[in-house]
């Protein structure tokens, strides 16, 4: 299992980056290293056979019920992108360090680095897919951090900005493409979809699979029309943009044309879209990068453009252009990785980027001008470096593809002038930073930079020379096992050489040479042109049209759906489920009345429901006096209690009474701070339109349940009764139910609470609200708070009502009870305590922070239902047994018991947070309710007598 | 027996509406809680209404569904989670802003 490894590495080692930058940032460095180092290490086992020409599948079982497994794949392509991932990501991680300045947290860029890494080798390592997608999006996701690295800067902002916007939707095209993929072939796993080349190509939907594919490799790759994200994304870190603008990020585009070439390619609609698309991009940004004074700037260009170039190749789609592209890729990566470390060192030491300003550096830091001189001749495609090798190949290509297509006599001279610019602008970074007069008016002077942070150049610089003299001894095995796997078959005949004869191809390249020099002496003129024309063609803009008109339609599609009324959108929610009720209902052509015998009605039901429905309704005729109503609807409430009684269910009223007391207590605590009374309201039409609603939902809701009720019912409720003693160990069928059958649902529930609870904690925190000073009528509060006999008699029943929670707990499994109501009856004891003796006494003898009771249960339930895995079942299976104990008798016991107590503890922690804090809130804000008189002076002073003060205010309401 | 509860569903689930509409925030509360009765009896009554046969295994008896029950028991839980949720979003809002509207500002 070495490939999954490999990946999550670098995800765990994020944060152990992050948690080292504390110690300094020596120790953030090693430990970023020793990630990478050690994701290297996890691939190393591999290597010789993937080196052989094998592919490595490994995969773990992920979601087997749709065919969906974690499949890691090695074969030579994603052997080139993991090495050159995690290669030049060590180097980055060493620059970074003397890169970054004090001020900068080093710790969150290499968590940053680190996460990115994990999802750049994801992409190139997975086998399935739609696993290949999500690493996809998280690379887009964590180069969106490291571009916004400095997010104080506006522009660092907008940058990552639009390289999410527009990768992210890219991303969203490929997942369609991916979908159309795997319909066609049936399978989302890449072996299978290579072997089916021809089943894709002459499958109907193969034009708009391409199209989507082509959507999300061309906006990750900075293709045009959608390069202009790169320029921008220069406002992160250099060392971000060495690592993710050479070897990664905008690689990861052309490592997917290379990926499914097998599948996609050999079709003119491939050949014209891929080509086109890369021939445009190499000529737009190879002339725009030498009108660029800044110089990560034009090497943003410059990378665009060889992207192109890559692109451009597999797009020609014979196999040697296919070994062209791959070959380049590797060339590009890493004069380009160089090319911006020494960037880097260049604003690092001058304090600007700006190519008029920086000039005649060669006097003050000749060794790194010497080092920027070999990867830009590199870049520039000049004999002896690697660079030129690829171009050359490139070149080649162009001329006998030339040959064989339509209008394809223009495509040698048109490499040649995008040649042509590409030695211009290698010129320029050389000429004009290192030579051409003096520096003008830099921040400070400039020197050379530590040692070690020439390093990471220096090797880079000695593989462009090296490969660039001694192709065959050196690139040639990774060159040739990583085509082979783009080909997935035999490798065409090709030679890696410096020296193949005169032919086109070198005609071409000198060509370029000679033209580069002459376009760059004639430079000034052109600057002029291009200053003349600059802002008029720039994708930049209609991307920012588009985007303003996309926000607008969106600001004006919710202003006017959502007019900020409430009752408005109620209104609208409440109608719209009228209407669909109302056709399921009328659409159905079946009668109301179902054949279920109905049973005749005795006198105490019908007092009972006569008695629910006058309340319901006389709380809805006063609301308006608040403190009667909701005494009304306590009512209500408690007879809902006595229906469960009647109906079988002695679990919901037990359960139902509980929460009543809590409910009413908790509404009567709120309502001390909220006015008294609803002032009438305005317009009588609103009343009767919200009368006839009210009308309909109610006739429509007494109607359908007269017809649930009325029909027979065929419900999976036998297998619960069967199983419950033999499979769950308990009679209490809902119980069971709770804890055991759908124990992970009641898990949910009981987090649900937990959730909740901490949520009203929040909102009640640092609450400023006064209440009223006197009551209603306006007279003062009674003097007496806390009555001595209601105190007394509240104390004395404490143990006893523990004790009746603790019985209901216990006998839960098997008779009506369980963890809800006896955490619930147990948080009505405690809450009386604070009722009658006051918050200053109970508080003295209570823990006030019932939040570890909460993070208790949660745990104790989780731990109940980890605890199976160890006996090798699924979560949350229960055991259960009989044990006699001596004294005792006999003892049911069942692991569902430890759950349920986890389920009483967050039951009990969190009822008593809303209640005690919502009472406590009175203590920020309360005026002195009580006169003082010396009589009283012993007790505990304001405040902290609130609840009893909060439920008085309600009580003598005299309404 | 199934026309009483039929009709109270009905009653609790028009008053509730009704109060869910108004302009204030406790009536909408109250209205909430009404609301949330006539689910929760509506769920139980799936179950069918079947008297005294409570779903607690002893021999040689009968049961009513105990599945509808199972479900209801943590709705009301969470529905108290929830009422208490609401109210202090009330409280919230009026300390905020001032005021007890349900949109935050005086008509």
């Amino acid at each position: 299992m070495n490939l999954p490894l490999a990946v999550l590495t670098p995800f765990l080692g994020a944060a152990l980056a992050a948690w080292l930058a504390r110690r300094g940032r020596a120790p953030a460095a090693w430990g970023a290293g020793g990630v990478a180092a050690l994701a290297l290490a996890w691939l190393a086992p591999l290597l010789p056979a993937a080196f052989a020409g094998e592919t490595a599948i490994q995969r773990l079982a992920w979601i087997p019920v749709v065919g969906l497994d974690l499949a890691f794949r090695l074969d030579g392509l994603g052997l080139l992108f993991a090495l050159m991932i995690l290669g030049i990501g060590l180097l980055v991680i060493l620059y970074a360090h003397y890169y970054l300045s004090a001020q900068d947290s080093l710790g969150r860029l290499y968590a940053y680095l680190l996460l990115f890494m994990g999802s750049m080798l994801g992409v190139v390592l997975s086998e399935n897919l739609i696993q290949l997608l999500i690493f996809w999006e998280l690379t887009s996701l964590s180069s969106f951090l490291l571009i916004a690295y400095w997010r104080k800067r506006e522009a660092a902002r907008r940058g990552a900005r639009m390289a999410l916007a527009i990768t992210g939707a890219g991303g969203l095209a490929l997942l369609g493409g991916f979908v159309l993929l795997g319909e066609i072939v049936g399978s989302y796993e890449l072996s299978v979809v290579l072997a089916s080349g021809d089943l894709i190509r002459a499958h109907p939907l193969y034009g708009a699979t391409l199209a989507l594919v082509l959507l999300g490799a061309f906006t990750k790759s900075a293709q045009f029309p959608f390069h202009f994200w790169l320029p921008h994304a220069m406002a992160a870190p250099t060392p971000v943009s060495a690592y993710l603008h050479s070897a990664t990020m905008v690689k990861a585009g052309v490592f997917l044309l290379a990926r499914l070439f097998p599948a996609l390619s050999g079709t003119p609609e491939w050949t014209f879209w891929v080509g086109g698309a890369g021939l445009a991009t190499l000529i737009v940004g190879a002339v725009i990068a030498l009108f660029k004074h800044d110089l990560k700037g034009l090497l943003a260009y410059s990378t665009i453009s060889h992207l192109g170039l890559v692109t451009a190749l597999f797009g020609i789609g014979t196999p040697l252009a296919a070994v062209a592209g791959v070959f380049h890729i590797i060339n590009h990566a890493t004069f380009k990785a160089g090319l911006f470390m020494a960037a880097g060192i260049i604003d690092h030491e001058c304090g600007t980027r700006d190519m008029r300003r920086i000039n005649g550096l060669w006097k003050y830091m000749p060794h790194t001008a010497v080092l920027a001189m070999v990867a830009a001749a590199a870049m520039a495609g000049v004999p002896l470096f690697n660079g030129f090798l690829s171009k050359e190949m490139f070149f080649a290509e162009a001329v006998t593809a030339g040959g064989q297509l339509r209008f394809g006599g223009w495509l040698p001279a048109a490499v040649t002038f995008a040649g042509v610019f590409a030695v211009a602008y290698s010129l320029r970074f050389i000429h004009d930073v290192f030579f051409n007069g003096e520096p003008i008016d830099l921040p400070k002077t400039p020197h050379e930079p530590p040692r070690w942070m020439k390093v990471p150049v220096e090797i880079l610089v000695a593989l462009c020379l090296l490969v660039g003299i001694l192709p065959a001894q050196t690139v040639e095995p990774l060159l040739a096992v990583a085509a082979g796997a783009v080909l997935q078959g035999p490798l065409p005949a090709h030679d890696l050489a410096l020296w193949h004869g005169v032919n086109p191809a070198l005609w071409m390249s000198v060509i370029a040479l000679v033209g580069g020099v002459l376009v760059y002496l004639g430079r000034r003129p052109l600057y002029a042109l291009h200053d003349h024309l600059a802002g008029r063609l720039d994708a930049r803009v209609i991307y920012e049209h588009l985007l303003e008109g996309a926000l607008g339609f969106a600001r004006r599609l919710v202003a006017a759906l959502d007019t900020g009324s409430l009752q408005r959108q109620a209104g609208v929610l409440i109608v719209a489920v009228l209407v669909l009720g109302a056709a399921g209902m009328l659409g159905a052509d079946a009668a109301l009345t179902g054949t279920r015998p109905v049973q005749s009605i005795d006198g105490v039901s019908l007092l009972a429901a006569a008695a629910l429905v006058a309340a319901t309704l006389a709380a809805t005729r006063l609301h308006r006096r608040r403190f009667t109503a909701l005494t009304i609807v306590g009512a209500v409430g408690l007879i809902v209690a006595l229906a469960f009684v009647k109906f079988s269910a002695p679990d919901l009223a037990l359960t139902q009474l509980a929460v009543e007391v809590v409910t009413i207590v908790l509404l009567l605590l709120a309502l001390y701070f909220l006015p008294q009374e609803s002032p009438a309201e305005s317009p009588k039409s609103r009343r009767w339109r919200d009368g006839a609603i009210a009308l309909l939902a109610g006739g429509g809701a007494a109607a359908i349940s007269w017809a649930v009720l009325t029909r027979p019912t065929n419900s999976i409720a036998g297998w619960f009764l069967e199983n419950s003693v033999p499979g769950g160990g308990g009679t209490n069928v809902v119980n069971v139910i709770l804890v055991d059958f759908r124990g992970f649902d009641t898990f949910g529930e009981i987090t649900v609470l937990a959730i909740a609870a901490l949520g009203i904690y929040a909102l009640l925190e640092n609450l400023r609200l006064p209440g009223p000073a006197r009551d209603g009528e306006g007279r003062p509060w009674d003097a007496d708070i806390h009555p001595l006999i209601l105190a007394t008699f509240a104390r004395l029943l404490l143990p006893l009502a523990l004790l009746v929670s603790a019985f209901i707990f216990l006998r839960g499994h098997n008779l009506p009870g369980g963890g809800f109501i006896a955490g619930l009856i147990t948080a009505i004891a405690l809450i009386m305590q604070y009722l009658a003796n006051g918050a200053a006494w109970t508080q003295a003898r209570l823990p006030a922070r019932t939040h570890p009771w909460i993070a208790a249960g949660l745990v104790v339930a989780l731990a109940t239902g980890l605890a199976s895995w160890l006996y090798g079942r699924p979560f949350l299976t229960s055991a259960f047994g009989h044990p006699t104990l001596p004294l005792l008798g006999e003892l049911p016991l069942a692991s569902a018991m430890a759950f349920d107590l986890g389920v009483y503890l967050v039951v009990v922690g969190a009822t008593l947070l809303i209640l005690i804090n919502l009472g406590l809130a009175h203590n920020a804000s309360h005026h002195d309710p009580t006169p003082k008189s010396p009589l009283r002076s012993d007790l505990p002073s304001r405040g902290e007598e609130t609840l009893g003060a909060a439920l008085r205010v309600s009580r003598e309401d005299p309404r | 027996m199934e026309l009483l509860i039929a009709l109270a569903i009905g009653t609790l689930t028009g008053c509730g509406v009704w109060l869910a509409l108004r302009a204030h925030t406790f009536p909408v509360v109250l209205g909430l809680t009404l609301l949330s009765y006539a689910v929760n009896l509506f769920l139980f009554a799936t179950g069918r209404l079947v008297v005294g046969r409570p779903p607690v295994i002893a021999a040689g008896a009968a049961y009513t569904d105990p599945l509808p029950q199972a479900l209801v028991l943590t709705a009301i839980v969470i529905g108290f989670a929830m009422t208490a949720f609401v109210i202090m979003l009330a409280l919230r809002a009026r300390a905020e802003l001032g005021n007890d509207h349900v949109d935050g500002k005086n008509e």
